[in-house]
């Protein structure tokens, strides 16, 4: 069971938590004038990454807030969580393996 | 009691305290301490089990957790009846009741050894290899016969009787393993201020201590071994700051320092008080762990290695020092380290005669060999095994020396009753390699040891190959000071782990180490017999080659295509051999074969710890509305949809639910109805911007919605399909009433905070829950405004509140939000009220309408008032893959919205496909045919397989209103098939249906706007 820091409330376990996918996913913001890929892309398409990897979170079972959360997905360390429209820190050197 | 086989004194047992028991029906007795196998033991019991596949007579190898063979079950009473319990951890209680396992008719003449004849045609993977012909027999006759003739013990077939507990816990250090190393950095941690728990799997602290010999040469600063455990154990106890848990294995580490211990609180008594729980699992949160698990002796692997009374030589230790009881008359040891030679002279101390020393190591001149040469046991250098003797006992050992070219010398056959062997010691890294961290192979030592961590955790004492006692405790002492030190450093918070993690001291002085022998022992020409690796799932040295040859590599394949290590002891004492084996068949040193994952539980954990208190009625919560107890008064029956229970018909007189359910229908259609919506999902939306929110979210037009009017609102996702459905009513100019279905309120309510906070943060409005805040009471039918009119305090006449009028008012002088909608197609309205008034509000209706006839009706006759009027339920009309163009709704959408969420996908080119499936009406020839929901529709008929489906049923009940059955389906290209003959597959045969449109009753909803 991970622990995660949510930037409102601080670190609490992961039953609290609700994943959310790749963060930082912008939604179009003239649907209309996009190309059928492109919205197919921001539909569907995301990153698999092994290492950091920015993703949101919400904490759902606490004030109900999402943020984001700057993870590695080699040893499920977070190396930063921050909030929504905040620019993502300079990612921390990852945990040597 | 054999007396004979016990020591005059000595040991950890209370001799004044014998306990009665019995195995496989017969009677015995030990002592108080003792366990299981240590009381068969010294009733001269070696036979405890039958192996899994061979069937071949098996005693206890090892005396811990580590047990492969002494497998037994343990019955209290039927219900509680408990298989696959290791014997040497199975603790002695008066009247303790034990079976064997595995055998037929009983241990000592069992049918199934039979198999064992015929081992030559059950190597590695033989169930891959035979049994292949004819097809059909592997399933109805080998592999039943196969799964019966194998296995291990039986579960218990009634339901658990017992209560187990759950505790969550956070503590600065959790040291696991109460071993000397263990019991210094615990007593290092503690001394130091840090808060600490302590865990053993054992039921008393001591770990090695526990085998040895009393007082001799194993002083610590001057004391008697003994004295300072006593003295370390009873100022670890005193003290407020140390949490002491034995009989509670760590059995699972999980990420960020969380450790799951299990505790077993009354499997040791003979009469538990009832109201104690049976075990308690915890849950520990620590800032840091240290390890201190010790290591496990490993067995050697020579032909015929497997009889009862070969065992481990530490564990002869521990039967001779904890339990005093002699394992054999006549030993021979055979030994590849150093620690094995106390176990021949403690034995030959108490009376054994030790037959010789098989040495496999080339010099064997060091001290411990003089010891023994001194004490006139003969010791033979460079020896290897050919064979040993005896069926249910071992009778016999025969070795012999090696030349120069490995070639035996005169072979030499001891009789003899008990064979002592060691290979080295193992260390226990498996909680460190659970948690992710890494393992290094120690040349030096032979031995994967604990690397790199990936948490916080530190591992102490033989279990990262600190070996001897004032070693093991230095290094536990330096664990735990350090430990306490991280955990308690100003400025730590938490205990999420970031690195840099804790380095790894170099070992301290005085470390005894011995790299000992892993794989095969040396096979000239004229060995016999198998030599078994994996004892508790009968793999042999010649499976693993043989799994070689055939071609296999890597070792994750080799264990499981040989199932060497995947038995419940998870390879404890077979991994490094079997490495052992495979690395010198390959030619290849053992770090580059790897190692297999280490998984949890560390030994097997019962279910009933992991379900904890959740079980019966605390598996899940239970949600019931305000009206659930006079629904329940009313005979009302249930159905479970998400966690609500709602009432699903009511009987009367004995009616089934067909009966029930065609009364209700009539009823609604014919006077009025009453129905227990509060369920339903409910939303209040309000800002400043709460239109303008809708209006991106929803497909509707919002902004056109005057306040006191409300309108069927569908929701999509972005990849335009439906994803919920609900009316919206507006309140006030700033605020909306929104519904959602039963099941689908928290998941709208998540996707609208993820718009509002992530993608439109700019827009002022606040989405607050009401669902349980409001009673929704239905009342539907023609009489319904007859029913309510003398209730309410507002014009509910047809012109002052037309369909989808809302209205706030006040009911029976109770503040309601009074809606005009209908889910039956009839006249009909939704009084929400005060939830904590939903009771009284429901029952002042009900007698209000018995005048009409007011009937309560369910969720059945719901769903079939719905369908006749070709209402869908999202969920099972639409399954995730369906646009409003699909289910015929995009009448809904607002024509002139630049976005909606979904309307951008709503035109891609799949979306606008005429092959699209359609919600559509069937109708079968036979009005009394009710089709089967989800089944497959055909464009033809008869079908043959493979045959194409063109859509399914969702949708379908019998309508006595109608007289007939009525269905909706999925169905390609379905609108442009109105009146086309498809087919229904059914079981027996294809039922033909006309497409219909899917409203079947009122098409012209006169009724709806009356």
């Amino acid at each position: 069971m991970l622990l995660i820091e949510c930037p409102y409330c601080g670190e609490r376990p992961e039953p609290e938590f609700q994943y959310g996918g790749q963060a930082h996913v912008a939604r179009p913001r003239d649907p209309a004038a996009v190309s059928t890929q492109e919205w197919a892309d921001y539909l569907y398409r995301r990153d698999n990454t092994r290492g950091v990897h920015a993703e949101r979170w919400r904490h759902t079972h606490g004030c109900g807030r999402f943020f984001n959360a700057l993870r590695d997905t080699r040893t499920d360390h977070f190396l930063a969580t921050y909030r929504v429209g905040e620019e993502p820190p300079a990612p921390v050197p990852p945990v040597p393996r | 009691m054999n007396e004979g086989l016990r020591t005059p004194g000595g040991g950890r047992i209370d001799r004044s305290r014998a306990l009665r028991f019995s195995f496989d029906g017969r009677a015995y007795s030990g002592f108080a301490g003792d366990t299981l196998a240590s009381a068969l033991l010294a009733s001269g019991v070696h036979l405890m089990g039958r192996s899994f596949k061979y069937h071949r007579p098996r005693g206890a190898l090892a005396a811990g957790a580590e047990e492969p063979n002494a497998l037994v079950a343990v019955r209290r009473d039927a219900a509680r009846y408990t298989p696959n319990l290791r014997a040497t951890q199975v603790e002695l209680y008066e009247g303790l009741e034990a079976h064997s396992q595995n055998r037929w008719p009983s241990l000592a003449f069992d049918v199934g050894a039979v198999n064992d004849l015929f081992a030559p045609f059950l190597p590695a993977g033989f169930y891959y290899k035979t049994f292949m012909w004819p097809r059909g027999a592997w399933k109805t006759l080998y592999e039943p016969r196969i799964r019966a003739a194998a296995g291990l013990g039986r579960s218990p077939t009634l339901a658990d009787p017992d209560r187990y507990a759950a505790r969550y816990a956070h503590c600065d250090v959790l040291v696991v393993g109460g071993g000397p190393a263990g019991l210094a950095s615990a007593t290092a941690a503690a001394s130091a201020g840090a808060r600490v728990i302590l865990c053993d799997e054992q039921n008393e602290l001591g770990g090695s201590l526990l085998a040895d010999a009393p007082g001799g040469t194993l002083g610590v600063d001057g004391r008697p071994a003994g004295q300072w455990l006593a003295e370390t154990v009873a100022a670890l106890t005193s003290n407020t700051r140390v949490t002491l848990l034995t009989r509670t294995t760590a059995f699972g580490y999980f990420p960020h320092n969380l450790l799951g211990l299990n505790e077993r609180l009354t499997d040791h008594l003979a009469e538990p008080r009832p109201d104690m729980p049976r075990e308690r699992q915890w849950q520990v949160r620590a800032r840091e762990v240290v390890l201190a698990a010790g290591a496990l002796e490993r067995p050697l692997v020579f032909p015929g290695n497997d009889r009862p009374g070969i065992m481990l030589a530490g564990a002869a230790r521990t039967w001779l020092n904890r339990y005093g009881v002699l394992p054999g008359t006549r030993a021979v040891l055979v030994t590849a380290c150093d620690e094995a030679y106390d176990a021949a002279l403690e034995l030959q101390d108490a009376g054994v005669f030790v037959a010789a020393i098989a040495e496999l190591r080339t010099g064997a001149d060091g001290a411990e060999a003089a010891k023994a040469r001194a004490a006139g046991i003969p010791v033979l250098p460079r020896a290897t095994v050919l064979g040993t003797g005896g069926r249910r006992r071992v009778n016999s050992i025969s070795f012999a020396q090696l030349d120069d070219a490995g070639e035996p010398l005169a072979a030499e056959t001891q009789p003899c009753d008990l064979v002592l062997m060691s290979g080295g010691f193992t260390p226990s890294v498996h909680l460190h390699s659970q948690s992710r961290g890494r393992l290094v192979w120690d040349a030096a030592l032979q031995a994967f040891l604990p690397g790199e961590p990936a948490e916080r955790v530190r591992s102490a004492g033989a279990c990262r190959g600190v070996f001897g006692l004032a070693a093991a405790l230095a290094d536990g002492a330096a664990a735990g000071a350090a430990a306490a030190r991280e955990a308690t450093a100003p400025g730590r918070t938490g205990v999420r782990p970031s690195g840099p993690f804790p380095a790894t001291p170099a070992p301290a002085n005085g470390s005894t180490a011995a790299p000992g022998f892993a794989g095969l022992l040396p096979r000239p020409a004229r060995g016999r017999g198998r030599a078994f690796v994996d004892w508790q799932n009968d793999v042999t040295a010649s499976d693993l080659e043989l799994a070689l040859r055939e071609g296999f590599r890597s070792i994750e394949h080799v264990k499981r295509y040989t199932t060497t290590g995947m038995a419940t002891d998870q390879g404890k004492t077979s991994n490094l051999n079997a490495l052992g084996i495979v690395s010198r068949t390959l030619g290849k040193p053992i770090p580059e074969v790897g190692l297999t994952t280490f998984r949890m539980p560390y030994t097997p954990v019962s279910f009933g710890s992991f379900a904890g208190p959740a079980r019966g009625e605390l598996l899940d919560p239970v949600r019931t509305t305000p009206m659930h107890e006079w629904a329940r008064a009313h005979g009302a029956v249930f159905e479970d949809v998400g966690l609500w229970k709602r009432a699903r018909y009511f009987p009367r007189g004995g009616e089934d639910m067909h009966a029930a359910v065609g009364r209700e229908c009539r009823a609604v259609r014919g006077g009025c109805g009453l129905f227990d919506a509060s369920t339903l999902g409910k939303i209040e939306v309000v800002g400043r911007d709460a239109v303008l929110f809708l209006e991106r979210l929803y497909v509707n037009a919002w902004a056109s919605l005057a306040v006191g009017r409300a309108r069927y609102g569908i929701l999509l996702r972005d990849d335009g399909f439906i994803y919920d459905d609900g009316v919206v009513a507006r309140v006030s100019a700033r605020s909306f009433h929104v519904t959602t279905t039963t099941g689908g309120a928290p998941r709208v309510l998540a996707m609208m905070e993820d718009y509002l906070q992530t993608e439109w943060p700019d827009l002022e409005v606040w989405l607050t829950s009401t669902t349980e805040q409001w009673a929704v009471i239905a009342v539907q039918g023609p009489e319904a405004r007859a029913v309510l009119s003398g209730l309410v305090d507002i014009d509910i006449s047809a012109s002052a509140m037309p369909h989808m009028g809302v209205a706030p008012g006040y009911i029976c002088g109770v503040p309601m939000r009074l809606f005009r909608v209908s889910f039956s197609g009839e006249l009909g309205f939704e009084v929400n009220v005060p939830a904590d008034f939903g009771s009284a509000v429901w029952r002042s209706i009900y007698e209000a309408g018995e005048a009409h006839g007011i009937t309560p009706y369910g969720t059945e006759t719901m769903h079939v008032l719905r369908a006749e009027k070709g209402y869908i339920i999202v969920g099972q009309d639409t399954d995730g893959t369906i646009t409003p163009d699909d289910a015929g709704l995009s009448w809904a959408i607002g024509k002139n919205k630049p976005d909606f969420v979904g309307k951008r996908s709503l035109a891609r080119p799949a979306l606008v496909s005429p092959d699209r499936r359609q919600l559509v009406g069937l109708l079968t020839n036979d009005p009394r045919t009710v089709l089967e929901e989800g089944a497959q529709v055909m464009a033809n008929a008869p079908a043959r397989p493979p045959t194409r489906a063109i859509g399914h049923v969702t949708s379908s009940y019998y309508s006595s209103v109608l007289g007939r059955s009525i269905a909706m389906g999925l169905i390609a290209r379905g609108r442009a098939r109105l009146r086309e003959t498809l087919y229904v597959a059914a079981d027996r045969g294809d039922i033909p249906v006309k497409v219909a449109s899917p409203v079947f009753y009122d098409p012209e909803g006169k009724r709806l706007h009356a």
